[in-house]
């Protein structure tokens, strides 16, 4: 056991954890974040993806105290004030989901792309978005939905 | 407020879109319970094995291990088909294959629960695997002992007209074999269920299922409880595409286990344990004969298909018949002769991925098609225009087509591909090709045969002006939950956001049979727009009352009742009910929809009637590399007849959806094994398109609309897969000259294929030989007739 000690979305958290204990169970059993999904446990799929100081990561394969000090952001708090984030609106908007099971996970990955380059072309996002399995869309209207977002589109 | 505004044909954003993308809604695994523990299951290590023994004694005694069942505890058979109730939820005599639930404990934690399965004993006599369609044509051993036919589980064989009558009317008579590979769902939602038994003796579960409502059937067959204490809630399903439609071991342990320890029980499989699961695509194997004047017309049809079926029945019975069932509905085959045989293997079951049995056989005669063409001089095109199954005709096996798009679908992809200057003309290495395809807007008939309705929609109006609608349907992310809600406000006049739905729960809601065989968007959208109607000739009759003029001068629009003729006498909704409410009582309607009679008097024709047929038309453009094998798609144009596509963005991201799980088949996916065990259950080695393998397409919904359907809609979200397979063959033909009569397309059968060119040969599928049953004679017309 150790204590943990990180921000989640912004808030303080302190928690005792099994040094074993995965980011996702962590965030998913301990706080109840069950935005985060876990799809493959093997860091393939990408439904697990949460931002770890802004860095992508999969947190099925990530252990908690490796975020020890660091800020976690998740789906659950991309919406500022209730706003939603121009993503969340794209997604909406463009279809860009169908099941639903894999978005908390796409949205966050296209979150750390446009943090990093604000317009990507269609092929950056293809390029940066491979890590993230959808069975669904075939990619389409979550690619187009991560333009308008990238474009302004959709941004209300 | 204009009397023709309408939400249908807009692409609204889908209902759930803000719980979603907010990451709020709660699938299956997201759910906690007070006091909740944790199930895991011990599986199967042996495709084939007797059970000798097995002794929980030693993880009874972990501590925090609450209970332990073996298949004592769950012993009863079921079966999601009513006639092949071949399965167990603990394997009871045998494991008949890797992965099979053997045995379930439930612990405080899942590491505990885990452990605990570490602990169990099992002792196994190991039987010979049986582990292709060859293997259980020729073993002695038999993979289900009591069965009539040795391993095939079903034998069909259908002859209408006069198929030798027929072959001597050709000009050119072809055969060719096919082998198309099984393949699985790979939803990225892994099963999950939580079961919750109270004192009183009911039970309550909540699965992610496409099936609630056999689900519950099965649960009070197995668990020996009547239907009336069993509850089935499906909450929102992390994708389906067919893998989530049957009862589940792991369903009928969490209720047990629950049961024992009066304590909740959630199981969440790991992504291996989906693996197993399976339910996916059968490999199949095809041969087909066909007959054909010099135009291209059919004069006749052979179709022999051999289904590996894998270890249990499944819904097997069906998909034996869909290999055969939907050939007549595209092309007029004026005779035609099906065999199927569905065998038994030490593998895995499978059983409806999208298309159900028919993108295999689709593939197989849209690849033979493309050869005849060739050989007759004719453009595949132009050749299949001369052949198409006319609408509102009846087919040669009792089929009635009602709508069909077919013609546009496929001027629309010819014309938009550039096909005329791209066939035989690309430089080489590239090349195009044609396919198209048909599919059913649901099921004529139930699994289980009864003359009630197939889907029912039930309406709680509220004072505020809000709807509460209740339906037995599941959204699986194809977007039922915003059918719904479309289709009742459009009815009332409402905003869909007035509407609060109520889905998929036995308890509360009336039946829907579920979220396969596209049925959901016909069936509930008609049973929607009857319960509307009703509730809304109430409206009208109080407000007719109130404004002062007649009911049939009303419009409901923009939460507004007016007149059309006079738009300023209007009441608010809110109003309208308030003054209904106190006029008849609390209001209220209920709404059923089940299909015509359709199915022709024979016996097997149960398979393939629907109220209403979708059709496709694709091209693929691809470009292949002879020097590594590799082909690449460059673009898919699909067009696609749905119907009144009643909201455009979900049935483009239908037909999108069914191309990229196409091109996954076509292409990677392979659901395979190596000596008895599954060769890649894992994410890591189970190969699945990513945004970087899917091709540029463009995409034309074609809409006939059909009177059959809720505002003329048929289905979206199956039918689209069926064209692309063979496109793709058919244009890895037309860029290297040679055939790969194989699904998936790998680089190692393009290069073999292209060494065995060299020599003048190619590649061949071998099918086995079989003796067929008699077979069943029918003809358009006749009373029921039986060999």
């Amino acid at each position: 056991m150790r204590t943990l000690q990180l921000r989640v979305n912004g808030e303080p958290v302190a928690r005792e954890i099994p040094d074993n204990r995965l980011l996702v169970d962590f965030l998913r059993y301990d706080l109840g974040l069950t935005g985060t999904k876990e799809g493959c446990s093997v860091g393939v799929c990408g439904a697990c993806t949460v931002l770890l100081d802004g860095q992508p990561v999969s947190s099925c394969i990530a252990l908690a105290v490796m975020a020890d000090g660091c800020e976690v952001t998740t789906i659950e708090g991309l919406a500022e004030d209730d706003r939603l984030h121009p993503l969340q609106r794209a997604f909406i908007e463009y279809g860009g989901f169908q099941c639903g099971i894999c978005t908390p996970g796409q949205i966050m990955a296209a979150k750390a792309l446009l943090d990093v380059n604000p317009h990507p072309s269609k092929e950056e996002i293809q390029g940066w978005m491979m890590g993230n399995l959808c069975r669904c869309t075939g990619y389409y209207k979550i690619i187009e939905s991560i333009q308008a977002a990238a474009e302004g589109k959709g941004v209300s | 407020m204009n009397h023709n505004d309408t939400l249908i044909g807009k692409p609204l954003p889908k209902v759930d879109g803000l719980a979603k993308c907010f990451g709020t809604t709660k699938f299956a695994d997201d759910l906690f319970l007070p006091r909740m523990v944790y199930g895991k299951i011990l599986r199967a290590i042996h495709p084939h094995a007797r059970i000798l023994r097995v002794d929980t004694g030693k993880a009874l005694a972990r501590p925090g291990v609450l209970a332990a069942i073996t298949r004592s505890d769950l012993s009863i058979k079921y079966g999601i088909m009513p006639t092949s109730q071949d399965e167990t939820a603990l394997a009871v005599d045998k494991v008949r294959h890797v992965g099979e639930a053997v045995a379930a404990v439930a612990a405080l934690d899942e590491e505990t629960a885990e452990a605990a399965l570490e602990d169990i004993e099992v002792d196994y006599e190991v039987l010979p695997p049986i582990m292709s369609i060859e293997e259980a044509l020729t073993a002695q051993v038999r993979i289900h002992e009591e069965s009539k036919w040795g391993n095939a589980q079903k034998e069909v064989a259908l002859e209408f007209g006069d198929p030798t009558a027929g072959f001597a009317q050709a000009d050119y008579v072809r055969e060719d074999s096919f082998f198309y590979e099984g393949s699985t769902h790979l939803p990225m939602e892994q099963h999950a269920v939580v079961a919750d038994f109270s004192p009183d003796g009911k039970l309550t579960i909540w699965s992610s299922t496409q099936t609630p409502h056999y689900v519950h059937r099965a649960l009070a067959k197995v668990l020996e409880i009547p239907m009336s204490h069993v509850r089935v809630i499906a909450p929102p399903v992390g994708g389906g595409f067919g893998g989530k439609s049957d009862p589940f071991p792991h369903e009928f342990c969490a209720a047990k286990l629950a049961m024992l320890t009066g304590r909740p029980v959630k199981i969440t499989l790991t992504r291996e344990e989906v693996f197993y699961c399976h339910r996916g695509r059968h490999p199949v194997k095809m041969w087909v004969k066909t007959g054909f004047r010099k135009d291209g017309a059919i004069t006749a049809m052979h179709f022999r298909s051999f289904l590996d079926g894998g270890a249990y029945s499944s819904y097997g019975l069906a998909s034996t018949y869909y290999t055969g069932a939907l050939q007549t509905t595209t092309y007029q085959i004026p005779h035609y002769k099906f065999e199927g045989v569905r065998l038994f293997t030490n593998k895995p079951p499978c059983g409806p991925k999208r298309g159900h049995g028919t993108p295999q056989p689709r593939y197989a005669l849209e690849v033979q098609l493309d050869k005849a063409a060739e050989a007759l001089g004719l453009d595949p095109i132009e050749m299949r225009l001369g052949m198409l199954t006319p609408a509102n005709s009846e087919t040669i096996n009792g089929l009635k087509v009602t709508t069909s798009g077919l013609r546009e679908c496929i001027e629309k992809v010819r014309d938009r591909s550039g096909w005329s200057e791209k066939f035989h003309q690309l430089p080489p290495g590239r090349g195009i090709g044609f396919a198209l395809s048909c599919y059913i807007t649901g099921a004529g008939l139930p699994i289980y045969w009864n003359d009630m309705p197939h889907s029912s929609v039930q309406l709680k109006l509220d004072r505020s002006g809000g709807v509460a609608v209740f339906c037995g349907a599941i959204d699986i992310g194809q977007g039922s939950d915003s059918v719904l809600a479309t289709v009742v406000a459009e009815e009332l006049g409402i905003d869909p956001a007035d509407i609060r739905l109520v889905t998929a729960d036995t308890d509360l809601t009336p039946v829907d049979l579920g979220s396969y065989s596209s049925r959901v968007t016909l069936m509930m959208g008609n049973a929607a727009i009857e319960a509307a109607q009703k509730v809304r000739s109430l409206l009208f009759t109080v407000a007719a009352e109130r404004l002062g003029c007649p009911e049939q001068d009303l419009s409901a629009r923009g939460r507004k009742i007016f007149s059309r003729t006079d738009p300023e006498r209007a009441l608010s909704f809110a109003e309208a009910v308030q003054l209904a409410e106190t006029h008849f009582g609390m209001l209220g309607a209920v709404g059923s929809y089940k299909p015509p009679k359709l199915a022709a008097p024979y016996k097997g024709s149960g398979v393939g009637p629907s109220p209403a047929y979708s059709f496709s038309a694709c091209i693929a453009e691809v470009e292949c590399d002879p020097t590594t094998g590799l082909v690449n798609p460059v673009k898919i144009w699909i067009a696609h007849d749905c119907g009144r596509a009643i909201n455009p963005l979900l049935a483009l991201g239908q037909v999108e959806g069914s191309v990229y799980m196409a091109l996954g088949e076509v292409f990677m996916e392979e659901q395979v094994f190596r000596r008895g065990l599954h060769k890649i259950p894992s994410l890591l080695e189970y190969k699945s398109p990513t945004t970087l393998e899917v091709p540029e397409i463009e995409t034309i919904l074609v809409e006939s609309l059909d009177s059959r359907g809720p505002y003329g809609a048929k289905e979206a979200g199956q039918g689209p897969l069926l064209p692309v397979p063979p496109a793709i063959a058919n244009a890895v033909y037309d860029a290297l000259g040679v055939r790969i009569d194989e699904i998936p397309i790998t680089p190692d059968k393009v290069l073999k294929a292209l060494v065995l060119k060299e020599r003048g040969d190619s590649l061949r599928v071998s099918v086995p030989q079989f003796a067929f049953p008699a077979p069943i004679r029918w003809q358009p017309g006749e009373k029921e007739k039986r060999p």
